[in-house]
């Protein structure tokens, strides 16, 4: 097929999406006028039922609950099928790591913000039942502040960084831990991942009941995962 | 719709052309990263935080990171050859 027979296909058929997105957020709703009675009726009720004031947590960790467990899992299985075909074809001839940045002034202010990142992502964590964030957001943060430690300083200083054979424990306890919590609501003669446990005071760091826990438990999950896809990576790339 | 926000939308579809236009996959990787911090400005003038918070870590940071990674990889086995 010639270039101008291309062209032309593509410009009559971006036209045509065209029109049809334009037709379709035409008819759209305005912003702030959302229709949705289920996400209304929740953003009244989810303060005062789950005791976190931040609704999206609250439906992710408790009304959706299970959705996120199943979406935990997928990220789990995702990243062990990594490791493990990534284990299956690396060679084991070993080269001398190579350093590769050169500028102190680099190193100095990578290695300087690894602390306080991880600081950042333990904080998104915690508040994730009272401000934006949570496990999710939190556990990547957390994970990046130890990639920082390979991009800035060097790949000798993130192997020193860690005993990476525990990651694979922290991945599966965090997602083995979500659904233990949330089994302790059936044992507790209710639903699955019902809350079990007192809901404290809402906007206090320690409210919400069991989706502080989940959220916890998540936010292992994810930076443990996040470590072990760096990991598989990293050790792809240095042992070629 | 407000005047900002009409100003994010039009920077995301001008961000996404200039993913697609950018031809070497390194340079593309760096675009794709500055095209996630300007969907994160537009999570977050449309009040969404916790989608803005999401799409940075994994629009950002995540993704460009692995795909970094893979691109050092393929690079150094290009200079084997």
């Amino acid at each position: 097929m010639s270039r101008r027979v291309r062209i032309r296909g593509f410009l009559v058929s971006a036209l045509v999406l065209a029109a049809l997105l334009g037709w379709g957020f035409a008819g759209l709703p305005d912003f702030g006028h959302f229709a949705g009675e289920y996400a209304q009726l929740l953003n009244r009720v989810a303060t005062g039922e789950r005791h976190a004031t931040n609704v999206v947590t609250s439906i992710v960790f408790d009304y959706r609950g299970v959705d996120t467990m199943g979406e935990e899992f997928i990220l789990f299985a995702a990243v062990i099928t990594v490791g493990m075909l990534l284990r299956e074809t690396r060679d084991e001839g070993r080269r001398a790591p190579r350093d590769e940045v050169r500028s102190d002034a680099i190193r100095l202010f990578g290695v300087s913000m690894v602390g306080a990142t991880v600081l950042l992502g333990l904080s998104i964590v915690a508040h994730g039942t009272i401000t934006p964030g949570g496990g999710f957001q939190g556990g990547v943060v957390c994970a990046s502040g130890l990639a920082l430690v390979y991009a800035a300083g060097s790949y000798r200083a993130y192997r020193a960084a860690g005993p990476y054979e525990f990651l694979e424990l922290g991945e599966s306890t965090g997602a083995g831990g979500y659904v233990a919590i949330g089994l302790a609501g059936l044992a507790a003669g209710s639903a699955l991942l019902a809350n079990v446990l007192p809901l404290g005071t809402a906007g206090e760091l320690n409210s919400a009941g069991t989706i502080t826990m989940l959220n916890a438990g998540v936010g292992l999950e994810v930076s443990a995962a996040l470590v072990l896809l760096f990991h598989e990576f990293l050790e792809e790339v240095e042992h070629r | 719709m407000t005047a900002l926000q009409a100003m994010t939308i039009a920077l995301v579809a001008l961000g996404g052309l200039a993913v697609v236009l950018a031809y070497d996959p390194l340079r593309q990787a760096i675009v794709l990263g500055i095209y996630g911090v300007l969907l994160v400005i537009l999570f977050v003038v449309f009040q969404a935080p916790d989608v803005a918070l999401s799409e940075l870590v994994a629009g950002s940071v995540a993704f460009p990171l692995i795909l970094l990674a893979t691109l050092a990889k393929l690079h150094g086995r290009r200079e084997d050859e």
